[in-house]
Order: structure tokens, then C-alpha cells, then sequence
């Protein structure tokens, strides 16, 4: 009985805290360290997708951000005035800008995604381990080349120089990209956001949780231990596979679009290979296939370089009086460090999960 | 036992071979409804090839399968699984780092719906059918003499019970056939008594067994039927008595390779 309200107390502690946080942050640091938080939450989101493709399936996938350029481009041209700028016909069809609702945006972008992750599954299918990593990886790059390259002939992408002035979130009258102001109350953009994100990811969460607990997730999880044996328990390992692109990817696609609403600007750049590299790091240091490992693995990740940035140069000027290494020197040197170190004495991520039995 | 049952399984005339090497050459193999039947032969005689070839893990050149009555073509595993066969491996292949419960829980995927979305969602299908699961698996687990230890990881289980957990994972696909491959190795008498004891009850419970065997004790104790392969082909078959008194046996044991004697 104590165990259990004291689990209890736990949870309510983590509500509370996990509510008030960007308040906190707010306060203490300012907006830009709540827009550090707003990020930390993407790629929470970002690391549970590639989580069920990577640390349940077991397939390594190195192009994983390649879902999430997806998922921005798609609220890019739907929710920003390039397609109707640029094309004569799209402007008849909708003069006053093609600005669709987000409710519609943030499932299109999972079904696009999910469209392009069983594209990739698909050919891949009886590749394993690095033979899989290469092709994943090709796939990640060729998508953000596509992107780097469609402005001509036809001008779908804007090339490098990327989608400007896409809308933030609208649900009904409450715009994610304002200040809300409720009498003396204000909530700043990126709280709301904040709050918008948290949701999603919490949702994530959840459906993470039940899969995994799921005929589907342990299916997954059997292939990722022994694919023969899998199939001679009769698992059709092809369609499960192709799901857990799909699912995955689809997490990409919607994250990507909250990215792009968030940001208002898309570029390729952003969807770069070292992205994929991040997010897997994520999932690996974080504790593959352990939900709660993901989450803390994406939320130090993305908050530490950021933690390094602020510090390091201050401090070398406290104790030099001048700073001798640029920060994202030390930021990479830390970063890599940090990462060998883990690999070295928690092989199986800083919070794996609970090894049964002796 | 059942007397003139007609044949579970029915293949004949099973070609394999890899690259120059003839490693199955017509083999036939009746297998009887309610049976045990032993396939033996000295190291190299195509046993595993010919159970890989019969589950679908490699595709024949040429041969004709039937099972309970109707064709069955081999090129999947997973699809012959869902036709009524279900196998265990000589080197043990289960899912090491899950739970023993889990281990066969997973196999009664084929048997069971709940997709994506009830899953997702929860439905009380799910829920329902997910219990049904776990009732399912633990009474494998009791059946087959796993009786602790469910939420501990299959690799943590003592040889003997891995082999049993293998035995019950494979059940758990509800098969027709039960095909073992050497289901005794390794084990010591004790545990061979227990395996024994264990595939009686199975085949009582009417389950066809086929299993490679190189304990020739146990296979001619506890086999209704035997088949003997030398060479990639079959050289004998027939009740046990029957097969240990035939010369073509006993050389190719004795004759060829003494020490499996």
C-alpha cells in the first residue's frame, strides 16, 4: 500500500512539475530556454518514432529524419502562401492563400509519412543490420536532395532557400502563434506551444505503451530477436516490418509539421544526415526499446548542447578572461565524449529496461 | 494409437540438393495421424536439410507435400506454420531476452486479431483477446512442466526447461504436426525420462509427432514409426522392431560411422 502512494506521489510530483516547467524556465531564464524545452519535446516525439522501427523491430535506420522533412514540407505547402505564390492555378483555386487547418495538416502528414516509411520498408525488407543502415541512410539524403533540388522546373520546394511564412497552429480561435492574453494573464507563444507539444508527445506516449504491450509489439520485438524463429512461430514478418516503418515514420511526418508551424520557416539543411544521427543517439543512449529510457535519452540530448552553449564561453571568460575554444567545439567534443563514455560502461543505454530474473 | 489412420503427413519424392551435392535424393515419408515417428541416420544424412525442406525454411527442387489430405507447398515458413506445422530447432532459438510467458505469447500471434488500432485504443477486443493470450500461454507453460519463473528471460531458464519452453512456444500455434529437432540433445537421462514422459502426453493429447533423434534408446522406446535416412535417401522404415533388425540400418550405422551406434 505504501509502495503504491508513494508511485502515486511520484506521478503527481512529475504532473506538476512537467505543468509548471516552462513557467519555471520562463522565469528563471527566459522565452529562449522555453523554445530549448519546445524542441527537447520534438524530439522526444522524433526518438519514440524511430524508437519502434529501431528499438522494437530492430531495424537500424539511419534516414529517420527524412520522415520528418516530410511532415514539415507538408504543412510547408499547405499552410504557407508558397504554392498559391507560385502557381497561377492554385491562386484562382484559393485567393485568399491556402491556409488548411491543422487538424486536417497533422493527420495528413502521419498518412504522407506513413506512406513514404513502408516506401522505404518495401525494398528493404530482407536487409539487416549495416546493409539496412546504408540504404536507410541513402533514403534520408536522397529525400532532403529532392527537396534541396524541386524548384525547378516546377518551383514545389523553393530549393535551399526553403518555405517562409507558414501559419502557426489554429484550433479554433486560439492561435498557437500569439501571445494569448486572458485579462491580466498572458501565456507567450512558446508556452502554449509548449503545452500543444506536450500533449502530442503524452499521446505518443501512451499509444507507444500499448503497442509495446500489444500482439503487435511483441511480434516486433520476437523479429528483433530471432527473425527465423519469429517466422517459424508464423509471424509474417513483412507486414510487420512495413508496419513499424509506417507507424515510425508516421511519428516523423506529424512532428515535422508542428516543427514547421513552430519554426514558420523550413529549409532543407535542417533534415541533414547528422539529424538522423541525433535522434538515433537518442534511442541508443537512452535505453533502446525502453519508453521511459527514449524520453530521457531525447530530453538530455537536446537539452545538454544547449546547457553547453549557454556556459562554456562565460565560463571561459570568468577563468581566462577570454575565451580560448568556441563552444561548439567544446559543445562536439563533450557531446562525443558523453557518448563513447555511455557505449563504454552502459552498454545497453542510461536507463534500459528492467532486466528480469537473475 | 490409432491403427491404419490415414496419413497426417504425406510427402514423397523430395529432391534437395546445394550446388553439386545431393543432400535429399526421392525421399518419401508417410507420417500417421496420432503417431510419433523418429527420423534417424548417422551425422550428414539429410535429416535437418529434409525438416528444413518439409517447413518451408528451404524450398525443394521437387517433391509433393500433403497434409491432413491437402496439398501443402513449403516455400514459407510462416505459411506452413499456419497450415498445421509447427517446429522447434536443434541449436534452441528462442527470444532470449524475452520473458518465458512472452516467448509464448508471441506464437499464438497467427491465432489471434487484435490489430493496430484495438490495440492502440485499447478495445475491450483487445483487452479480451489479450487475456485470453496470457491464459492461453500459461497453461502451455504448466503443461509442459514450466511451472516458476514466467516473468524471467527465456535465456535465464536451465537447458532442459528451454527445451520445453520451445516445445510449448511451438504448441502455442495450435499445429497438427509437432516437428522436433532433437529435442533430447544435451540432456541428461533424468531430463530425457521427463522429455519423454512429456511427448506421450502430447501425442495422447493429439498431436502428431515427427522428431530427428540421435539417441537411438529414446527414439526406439518412444517411437510408433521410424525412418532412417543414410545418404540423403531413405533406407528403412517401419515399426522399431522392424527397423533395428534391418541389415541396411545397422550397417549404416555400425558399417559407416560406428560411433552414433
Amino acid at each position: 500500500m505504501a509502495i503504491l502512494d508513494s508511485k502515486r506521489y511520484a506521478m503527481i510530483l512529475l504532473l506538476l512539475g512537467v505543468i509548471l516547467a516552462p513557467w519555471l524556465v520562463s522565469f528563471a531564464g527566459g522565452n529562449y530556454w522555453v523554445r530549448v524545452l519546445d524542441f527537447a519535446l520534438l524530439y522526444c516525439f522524433l526518438a519514440l518514432g524511430l524508437n519502434i522501427v529501431v528499438g522494437f523491430a530492430g531495424l537500424l535506420d539511419l534516414g529517420y529524419i527524412a520522415f520528418y522533412a516530410v511532415g514539415a514540407y507538408t504543412a510547408g505547402l499547405l499552410a504557407s502562401p508558397h504554392l498559391t505564390n507560385h502557381f497561377i492555378e492554385m491562386k484562382q483555386l484559393f485567393p485568399a492563400g491556402l491556409h488548411l487547418s491543422y487538424l486536417l495538416i497533422l493527420p495528413l502528414a502521419a498518412l504522407i509519412a506513413a506512406f513514404f516509411g513502408a516506401l522505404l520498408g518495401a525494398p528493404t525488407l530482407k536487409l539487416k543490420g549495416d546493409y539496412l543502415a546504408i540504404v536507410t541512410l541513402g533514403f534520408g539524403e536522397i529525400i532532403r536532395i529532392f527537396l534541396n533540388n524541386l524548384d525547378r522546373p516546377v518551383n514545389l520546394t523553393n530549393g535551399p532557400k526553403g518555405i517562409n511564412g507558414i501559419d502557426p497552429v489554429q484550433v479554433g480561435g486560439l492561435n498557437f502563434g500569439k501571445l494569448l492574453q486572458m485579462g491580466d494573464w498572458s501565456i507567450p507563444s512558446v508556452i502554449l506551444n509548449y503545452y500543444l507539444f506536450l500533449f502530442l508527445v503524452v499521446g505518443v506516449i501512451v499509444m507507444c505503451l500499448r503497442l509495446q504491450q500489444s500482439r503487435i509489439g511483441r511480434a516486433w520485438v520476437a523479429i528483433r530477436e530471432d527473425e527465423i524463429a519469429a517466422r517459424a512461430m508464423g509471424l509474417k514478418t513483412r507486414n510487420l516490418k512495413l508496419l513499424a516503418f509506417a507507424i515510425g515514420a508516421s511519428f516523423g511526418g506529424v512532428s515535422g509539421a508542428l516543427f514547421a508551424s513552430f519554426q514558420g520557416f523550413i529549409s532543407p539543411e535542417t533534415f541533414s544526415l547528422s539529424e538522423s544521427i541525433v535522434i538515433l543517439a537518442m534511442v541508443v543512449l537512452g535505453g533502446m526499446g525502453h519508453i521511459p529510457g527514449v524520453i530521457l535519452g531525447s530530453l538530455l540530448l537536446a537539452g545538454f548542447p544547449e546547457l553547453l552553449r549557454s556556459t562554456v564561453e562565460p565560463l571561459q571568460k570568468l577563468l581566462f578572461d577570454r575565451v580560448l575554444i568556441d563552444s561548439e567545439v567544446i559543445r562536439q567534443l563533450v557531446y562525443a565524449s558523453a557518448l563513447i563514455l555511455v557505449i563504454r560502461f552502459k552498454p545497453n543505454g542510461l536507463w534500459p529496461g528492467v532486466k528480469k530474473g537473475c | 494409437m490409432l491403427e491404419n489412420s490415414p496419413p497426417l503427413l504425406k510427402v514423397s519424392q523430395v529432391n534437395k540438393s546445394f550446388g553439386g551435392l545431393q543432400a535429399l535424393n526421392q525421399v518419401n515419408l508417410e507420417v500417421s495421424k496420432g503417431h510419433i515417428v523418429g527420423l534417424i541416420g548417422p551425422n550428414g544424412a539429410g535429416k535437418t536439410t529434409f525438416f528444413n525442406v518439409i517447413t518451408g525454411l528451404y524450398r525443394a527442387d521437387a517433391g509433393h507435400f500433403l497434409l491432413n489430405g491437402h496439398d501443402y507447398n513449403p516455400v514459407a515458413v510462416e505459411d506452413v506454420v499456419q497450415a498445421g506445422i509447427a517446429r522447434t530447432f536443434q541449436n534452441i532459438r528462442l527470444f532470449k531476452e524475452m520473458s518465458v510467458l512472452e516467448n509464448v505469447m508471441v506464437a499464438r500471434h497467427i491465432r489471434t486479431q487484435a490489430g493496430f488500432w484495438s490495440a492502440v485504443l485499447k478495445t475491450s477486443f483487445a483487452r479480451e483477446e489479450e487475456l485470453q493470450i496470457k491464459e492461453a500461454a500459461q497453461a502451455l507453460l504448466n503443461y509442459v512442466g514450466i511451472t516458476v519463473g514466467f516473468h524471467q528471460m527465456a535465456k535465464n531458464l536451465s537447458y532442459g526447461d528451454q527445451r520445453r519452453l520451445e516445445i510449448a512456444r511451438a504448441l502455442a500455434t495450435q499445429p497438427m504436426l509437432l516437428a522436433l529437432d532433437e529435442p533430447a540433445a544435451g540432456m541428461n537421462q533424468t531430463e530425457k525420462n521427463g522429455l519423454r514422459t512429456l511427448l506421450e502426453k502430447i501425442r495422447n493429447d493429439g498431436t502428431t509427432i515427427l522428431m530427428i533423434e540421435h539417441d537411438v534408446r529414446l527414439v526406439m522406446g518412444l517411437c510408433d514409426q521410424i525412418s532412417v535416412l543414410d545418404n540423403g535417401r531413405v533406407i528403412a522404415a517401419g515399426p522399431a522392431e522392424q527397423v533395428r533388425r534391418d541389415p541396411r540400418v545397422i550397417e549404416a550405422y555400425l558399417g559407416k560411422s560406428g560411433r552414433n551406434a
